[in-house]
């Protein structure tokens, strides 16, 4: 029996390849219109300076663009590794015990993940500022108010603040995954506890480390808002970015600049990509 | 006996970091109903500084949610049928184009922002309307969207679905209407979710993009913290954890029942 | 098959081959010729090309350039899949998970403007022919297997198809479901009586449902035949394994006779074939005394397999030979017997190359 009609009615008929192309439309012109062009944009502008495409080595270069750069590279990787250790601990802990009040406690633990910066920074001024929780009690028992939140201590809190949350998550999710069946292979062969840590179960947790660890570090060196919160002189990498841009209008050094760390941000992450496979972001 | 003890100094352990990580907001919360801070809670319960907040933010936070809206319903209709093509074309094309989807989330907002500005600055209509702020956030959010959708594709073969519905004689557009987006559903929420979430509290875009006739909440919040008083500062925090902790529960839900699955 | 009786489109496949993007050749040119109302079984083991054909049959992959699919004479060789009106049953069943069971069987009636009335009225047609009264408004994750197998079924019959294609639908249920499947699906495919193409892997599917066998292998034709025609003359050694049980033995030829190492066999109809292999199939080796026989050997084994006796002979060949004995001969482990056969059941098979 021949179809009545096949339903498309009067339509013209579009195949499924051309239909196919028509779905990807409105992103391809979001995306070149919002993203691509102004990326080249940003990439040509950070040659327009005066030293032309020498100013991309600037940041290597200069030393005041180099100290801020030093500085940034060690306080994002000090964040990275006090990040590690403290979810590691946490989080082998949670993974590996029940006890009442568990899910209370791991909601406390990563309640913090979608935070904006900004909200961090104040969360450290509570703590740690002028009016600071901290300073109440260091006044109280040592008769000086400890006041550290506009310094880059202070910042440091702050991005553990938001970096162990993350971390937490993605190191419990691996041990889960652990296979108890090689610890206790260990243990049979007459491993001490502390062997065992150290020799099946921080290896096995070795692609995690990188993997989160990465993301840690590439979220520490774009952060922005936590920075400009807690003060406009720490001197950090998208602070100087910001400064450069909107207090002293210069438009290549900056755009070099943003290049520059975008670049790394963008290495770092595709390398954790490699490790790990999954969905990788930075925020902050 | 030993065992006891390393339970117990790693549960204490967890606990200071817990209490590093929720004393704050804690204590941001109190701070916000509070009368006076340093007085703490014997000067008395109020929502003064909520009122405050509300008479002085209320039009930012009503940007902040038609911002967030505006940039839903964009990532919706670009983002949903996006991930479609992509997934059903599949190769080595399709893997590029996500590659190059997901780069804003490695480039920081500040440079992104940056980027904007330098190319789009010049048109001051559009420069100085909220549209320039929606711009960002789609650009930052997109591919959220795009993944969870696509992720969900990969779970229920949409391919062969898409052939048997083919097969039954209905048009590429009959196809995504009656079978694709129906089964895509999961996804689109997840994603949904997820760029509202991002969209609320996005800064670092932001920042640099708005004007003041167009702030948005957390801009609102970073005034604060600069000039107002700490009780309003907190009050104003207050209504943002208000808004953005059920959203963050909801994701949360979402992310087990998929688990369990 | 009753060509009077038949409906649906014949089908004239002419060099469809296919060469995929990353340089695969998944199908040889091939052509094929399929009358209306025929079953044709394309058979053969994975990767051999046969869901190849179905797909560039049904409009999903176009063939290589050169290649032409025509129904009833009309050249379909470039109109996809939505306008071909194929019936298509796939492995995976492809059942949509946000419709209902009447939902999904009544789509492609919708597709094509059929009012409601009639649309329930067909779609209940299908659920009592197809045996799954009561599922009407179930979701698909509710059913089982082989009632998703009739869903889909019923769904690709639905719209009244030309074609009939059927993608291993059997192959993703457990083995006591599929026989039983296998003989309704027989049944309903002889009652509508529409051309139809069927995937699978499995001979014993091949042989019950289909009018002829495509036997394929590594991207190509090996064999077009009936059943009968397959299984008593395969034309090469690969067709002669795959269908059934086969002992293949290499053994030089004199004067009409194989020379084995257990006596002589002696070979019907032409031997003047070099090099020739013979195939002699399990069932027509009879188990007789050693004196009543040119060709002897020592029982190695015995299987009790249900209808009959699986009897490995070693000795009589170079290689053991298979012998499919009833019950009722007695044959006892390490017993010297003689293997009965007749001229014609040997076969003589192309060496191999």
């Amino acid at each position: 029996m021949a179809p009545r009609h096949n339903g498309q009615g009067h339509h013209r008929v579009i195949s499924h390849r051309t239909f196919v192309w028509l779905c990807l439309l409105p992103l391809a012109v979001i995306t070149a219109a919002f993203f691509l062009l102004p990326m080249a944009r940003l990439v040509v502008t950070g040659a327009e300076g005066p030293q032309g495409l020498a100013s991309y080595l600037a940041v290597l270069v200069e030393p005041r663009y180099r100290a801020t750069l030093i500085n940034t590279v060690l306080l994002a990787a000090a964040t990275t590794v006090v990040t590690l250790i403290v979810a590691t601990v946490a989080g082998m802990f949670l993974q590996r015990h029940r006890f009442p009040g568990r899910s209370v406690l791991i909601a406390m633990l990563t309640f913090p993940l979608a935070f904006p910066g900004v909200v961090v920074g104040f969360m450290i001024i509570l703590l740690a500022g002028r009016q600071g929780l901290i300073g109440d009690v260091s006044s109280r028992l040592l008769g000086e108010r400890i006041v550290f939140a506009y310094s880059i201590y202070g910042l440091f809190l702050g991005y553990l603040y938001f970096s162990i949350p993350r971390v937490i998550l993605t190191i419990m999710a691996a041990v889960q995954k652990l296979d108890k069946g090689l610890e206790e292979a260990a243990r049979s062969l007459g491993a001490s506890p502390w062997a065992v840590q150290r020799d099946v179960v921080l290896p096995a947790l070795a692609p995690a480390f990188v993997a989160s660890g990465a993301i840690a570090f590439a979220t520490a060196m774009g952060a922005f808002g936590t920075a400009f919160t807690l003060a406009t002189n720490i001197d950090v990498l998208p602070m100087l970015i910001y400064t450069e841009f909107t207090l002293a209008a210069n438009f290549a050094t900056s755009a070099a600049l943003s290049v520059g760390l975008g670049l790394i941000t963008w290495f770092i992450l595709a390398l954790a990509r490699s490790f790990s496979g999954g969905a990788v972001a930075a925020a902050g | 006996m030993r065992d006891r003890l390393i339970f117990a100094s790693q549960l204490a352990f967890t606990l200071l970091v817990a209490a590093f990580l929720v004393v704050p907001a804690g204590l941001s919360i109190a701070a916000g109903v509070t009368v006076n801070y340093f007085q703490g809670i014997r000067s008395g319960v109020t929502l003064q500084w909520v009122a405050q907040v509300w008479e002085l933010y209320a039009g930012t936070i009503a940007l902040s949610f038609l911002i967030a809206l505006a940039t839903l319903a964009v990532t919706l209709l670009a983002g949903v049928p996006a991930a479609y093509a992509l997934h059903v074309r599949g190769g080595r094309l399709s893997r590029a184009v996500e590659e190059l989807i997901t780069l804003p989330l490695a480039i920081p907002g500040l440079a992104i922002a940056l980027a904007l500005l330098l190319t789009y600055g010049g048109f001051s209509e559009f420069r100085r309307s909220w549209l320039f702020i929606l711009v960002g956030h789609v650009v930052f959010t997109m591919p959220f969207m795009v993944r969870s959708v696509m992720a969900v594709f990969a779970t229920v073969d949409i391919r062969t679905l898409d052939e048997g519905a083919a097969s039954l004689g209905a048009s590429p557009w009959r196809r995504f209407r009656d079978v694709i987006v129906p089964n895509a559903v999961p996804g689109i929420l997840a994603g949904s979710l997820m760029v509202v979430t991002l969209s609320l509290g996005e800064f670092n875009l932001t920042w640099m993009l708005h004007t003041p006739l167009t702030k948005t909440l957390p801009i609102g919040l970073a005034d604060s913290y600069a000039s107002m008083r700490l009780e309003v500062a907190s009050a104003y925090t207050l209504i943002f954890f208000i808004m953005i902790i059920p959203l963050l529960v909801a994701m949360q839900m979402f992310a087990d029942r998929e688990q369990a699955r | 098959m009753n060509a009077a009786a038949g409906h649906g489109v014949s089908v004239l496949v002419e060099n469809c081959g296919k060469t995929f993007a990353d340089g695969t050749r998944a199908l040889e040119p091939a052509s094929l010729d399929i009358a209306r109302g025929e079953t044709l079984v394309l058979l053969g083991p994975s990767g051999c090309g046969k869901t190849t054909m179905l797909r560039i049959i049904a409009g999903l992959e176009l063939p290589d350039p050169g290649g032409k699919v025509l129904f009833d004479g009309k050249d379909m060789t470039a109109v996809p899949i939505e306008r071909r009106n194929v019936g298509m049953v796939f492995q995976s069943y492809a059942l949509f998970p946000n419709m209902s069971v009447a939902d999904n069987i009544g789509y492609g009636l919708k597709i094509r403007g059929v009012k409601k009335d009639e649309r329930t009225a067909r779609v209940a047609e299908l659920v009592a022919l197809t045996n799954i009264s009561g599922l009407e408004s179930r979701r698909v994750d509710q059913l089982s297997g082989g009632q998703r197998q009739r869903v889909a079924l019923a769904r690709a019959v639905a719209i009244r198809p030309g074609i009939l294609l059927l993608d291993e639908p059997l192959t993703a249920l457990d083995a006591a479901l599929r026989e039983r499947l296998r003989g309704e699906l027989n049944r309903l495919l002889r009652a509508l009586g529409i051309t139809t193409i069927y995937v699978t892997h499995d001979q014993a599917e091949a042989m019950e449902l289909g009018d002829r066998i495509v036997v394929m292998r590594k991207g190509a034709i090996a064999q077009i035949g009936s059943p009968r025609e397959i299984y008593f003359t395969p034309q090469d050694r690969f067709v002669a394994e795959f269908i059934g049980a086969a002992n293949i033995i290499e053994a030089p030829i004199e004067n009409g006779h194989l020379l084995l190492p257990g006596g002589r066999q002696p070979i019907g109809g032409n031997v003047s074939r070099p090099g020739a292999i013979a195939m002699i199939r399990p069932e027509t080796i009879g188990i007789v005394s050693p004196a009543c026989a040119p060709l002897s050997g020592t029982i190695d084994s015995v299987s009790f397999v249900g209808d009959r006796q699986r009897v490995i002979v070693s000795g009589a060949a170079s290689r053991p030979l298979t012998v499919d004995a009833p019950n009722a001969i007695r044959a006892e482990l390490g017993e010297r017997v003689g293997l009965s056969i007749a001229a014609d059941a040997v076969r003589l098979l192309p060496p191999d190359n």
